[in-house]
């Protein structure tokens, strides 16, 4: 179904967006695990596509990937783990989170047909700004995928503005410079940008980079209208100590924590 | 064409919060290039510090072993730090400076470019890290060295498989936190625009002069004009002036290790398939599932597992031959310089060689054949001595 990214966020609570890599450490584990942060509270999953060059992301993503991909973990099990996810949770949204190349590579049209068949509903391909998009937003059209665009601080408004056009699902605020990873302090401007995407058009705007507890994610939940969390739950993924059902019941009681806070 | 794109191929694939950098860099490196004062300051600085014009030495003997075409060579082993690499490092760090920053970063494979940059860095007052992957780190010992010497921080890349791609993954995360005060130096042809135009037009100096020495020499165009491609820039370098010379045949030779049938070398043209990767899209050596495959040479600075969007269009519109010279090969080829003409030639620059060996045979006397020496040898005796040691154990 079109629109179901703009519908989740149509009923005036503010969203809970996660992000945990497919395949970390297994296929198997990755899916019990993302299955925990949707019964805990998650509203809109990231599924993170493992890439050998992951250049945006900082460390614990970059560990994610590799272990992802260590384990062999290969497109067909990201489709195949998606499809299970959003059959299981048909109310929830889902997001591929991918570099371009794996898309470009599979073919973009076999890549979208390949997604909506898995019941993703939006994808975001960090490497593709602006300038690159007329190859693939198109396609993505075309199967009634949105296209997830990023924003960040040091982007201008004007080009905000033209970035946002044409977007259907809604748009990711990158709260921080730099690559993805923990902070702890939020940057004085995060108001003021978000209030410029808000004007700038109607979509939903979520904001992430480094939230790392329920805390945190209430205060950026002030001004956006989600919250993304990634690193933090990644980190429980990457948690050698614990066995799978422990790092899945820790996601779940983090993605529950979250959901409680953003309730308040 | 458009301005960003060779073709199909180049552009921008970068995240939302590198383009403000990009965006930054595109604009002044467009008013430095038409700003006589910046061409100027290049221009004696290539003269003063690098040593340019470099000589096109007509190489007699090796010539004549070979007993066809005539070979000359265009000497970038000559330049101040032994490669083609600091005409590029030079431009670019005056661009930075233009541009205010205060630091440079830089990526570095076998170490080469990483003591061009440390370089320049020290002449124009830059802080400077390199990025180096810890494999490289270990086969290339000497190049550190050098670095530290010339005050520059080496960081050690372990992610990925610690080599050359990972070090510039490194280096462009560095970047998207501190473009502010860093202007990130990239090696060769490759990354986004603007990288891959501004690289070849700091490079194209290579070609300009060799066009005109041979010229001035015999009156005439070369037949030949032969580079090594790993991500391509004394290649794209040499190749510029001569793109319009319909009549002279441009080669640009890939790393092919122990191989093409094999999965080690580093031949993306002619082993590998259009992706994108570091910003632009090109020839990529990569899985079935698109993952970026590790590229593999005896040439520590072939070793890359992409090549410069342009080289993928010339490849595409038929206007370079693009061939491939395996590990024996280009060693062969080293020894023969050595031999012959008393150069040791850096192993990047003999697969050049070998190819020109080759199409000497072929294109027969009284024909000419420009090769571009790019680097000299001295930084690859160790490696050599390992590899003929480990090949002459293998046959015993």
């Amino acid at each position: 179904m079109s629109g179901k990214l703009r519908k989740i966020f149509s009923d005036g609570k503010k969203k809970l967006v996660g992000f945990a890599s497919a395949g970390c450490p297994t296929i198997g584990e990755s899916l019990e695990f993302m299955d925990a942060m949707l019964a805990g509270g998650v509203d809109v999953l990231e599924i993170g596509v493992p890439f050998s060059d992951p250049m945006a992301d900082g460390p614990t993503i970059q560990a994610s990937s590799q272990k992802a991909l260590a384990s062999g973990t290969t497109l067909k099990d990201v489709f195949a783990l998606c499809k299970k996810l959003s059959r299981k949770y048909p109310e929830k949204g889902f997001v591929l989170f991918s570099y371009y190349n794996l898309i470009f590579h599979m073919g973009p049209e076999k890549f979208a047909a390949a997604a909506k068949e898995a019941g993703a509903d939006g994808i975001l391909i960090v490497d593709v700004p602006l300038e690159e998009r007329r190859e693939i937003k198109p396609v993505l059209d075309k199967f009634g995928l949105d296209l997830i665009p990023l924003v960040s601080p040091a982007t201008p408004k004007e080009r905000a503005r033209e970035i946002l056009k044409g977007i259907k699902g809604f748009v990711y605020y990158i709260i921080y410079k730099g690559v993805t990873g923990t902070r702890t302090k939020l940057p004085n401007d995060l108001k003021d940008k978000i209030g410029e995407l808000k004007e700038a058009s109607s979509l939903p705007v979520a904001a992430g980079f480094g939230v790392s507890d329920p805390v945190m994610a209430k205060r950026v939940a002030k001004t956006a209208d989600g919250v993304v969390m990634g690193s933090a739950f990644v980190r429980i993924q990457l948690d050698g100590d614990l066995s799978s059902a422990k790092k899945a019941a820790k996601a779940k009681k983090l993605a529950a924590d979250c959901r409680s806070a953003l309730d308040q | 064409m458009s301005k960003t794109h060779f073709g199909p191929y180049g552009g921008q694939f970068v995240a939302e919060t590198l383009m403000p950098a990009l965006h930054e860099l595109e604009k002044a490196y467009a008013e430095a290039k038409s700003d006589p004062a910046f061409k100027a300051e290049l221009k004696s600085l290539l003269r003063d510090y690098v040593g340019r014009t470099s000589p096109l030495y007509f190489a007699k003997r090796l010539t004549e072993k070979i007993g066809g075409a005539n070979i000359y060579l265009k000497r970038e082993d000559l330049n101040h730090t032994g490669a083609h690499k600091i005409n590029n490092t030079i431009g670019q760090a005056l661009l930075a400076k233009r541009m205010d920053k205060k630091r440079l970063i830089a990526e570095t494979g076998a170490g080469m470019h990483g003591v061009a940059t440390a370089t320049v860095a020290a002449l124009l007052g830059f802080e400077c890290e390199v990025f180096m992957g810890e494999l490289d780190i270990k086969r290339q010992a000497p190049n550190v060295q050098r670095m530290h010497a010339l005050g520059a921080k080496v960081r050690s890349v372990s992610s990925g498989t610690g080599t050359l791609k990972d070090a510039m993954n490194e280096a462009l995360r560095d970047w998207v936190a501190t473009f502010q005060d860093t202007f990130y130096v990239i090696g060769t042809v490759a990354g986004p625009h603007p990288y891959p135009a501004m690289v070849r037009d700091f490079q194209s100096v290579i070609g300009k002069e060799a066009r005109a020495q041979f010229k001035k020499l015999s009156g005439k165009l070369p037949d030949q004009v032969i580079a090594c491609v790993g991500g391509g820039s004394n290649a794209m370098g040499i190749f510029h002036a001569f793109l319009k010379d319909k009549d002279v045949a441009l080669y640009g030779v890939e790393a092919g290790g122990r191989g093409l049938k094999t999965k080690a070398h580093a031949a993306s043209i002619n082993g590998g398939e259009v992706g994108v990767l570091h910003g632009c899209k090109t020839y990529l050596l990569q899985t079935g599932d698109g993952q970026i495959l590790d590229a593999y040479s005896v040439s520590a600075g072939l070793d890359y597992p992409g090549v410069g969007p342009e080289h993928s269009y010339l490849h595409d519109i038929g206007r370079v031959k693009y061939t491939a010279i395996n590990d024996k090969e280009a060693l062969a080829a080293f020894h023969s310089l050595c031999l012959y003409e008393g150069i040791i030639p850096a192993l990047e620059s003999a697969h050049a060689l070998a190819q020109a060996i080759i199409n000497a045979k072929r294109l027969g006397k009284g024909k000419n054949i420009i090769v571009c020496l790019s680097g000299r040898g001295d930084k690859d005796m160790d490696n050599i001595v390992n590899y003929e040691a480990k090949m002459k154990e293998k046959k015993q």
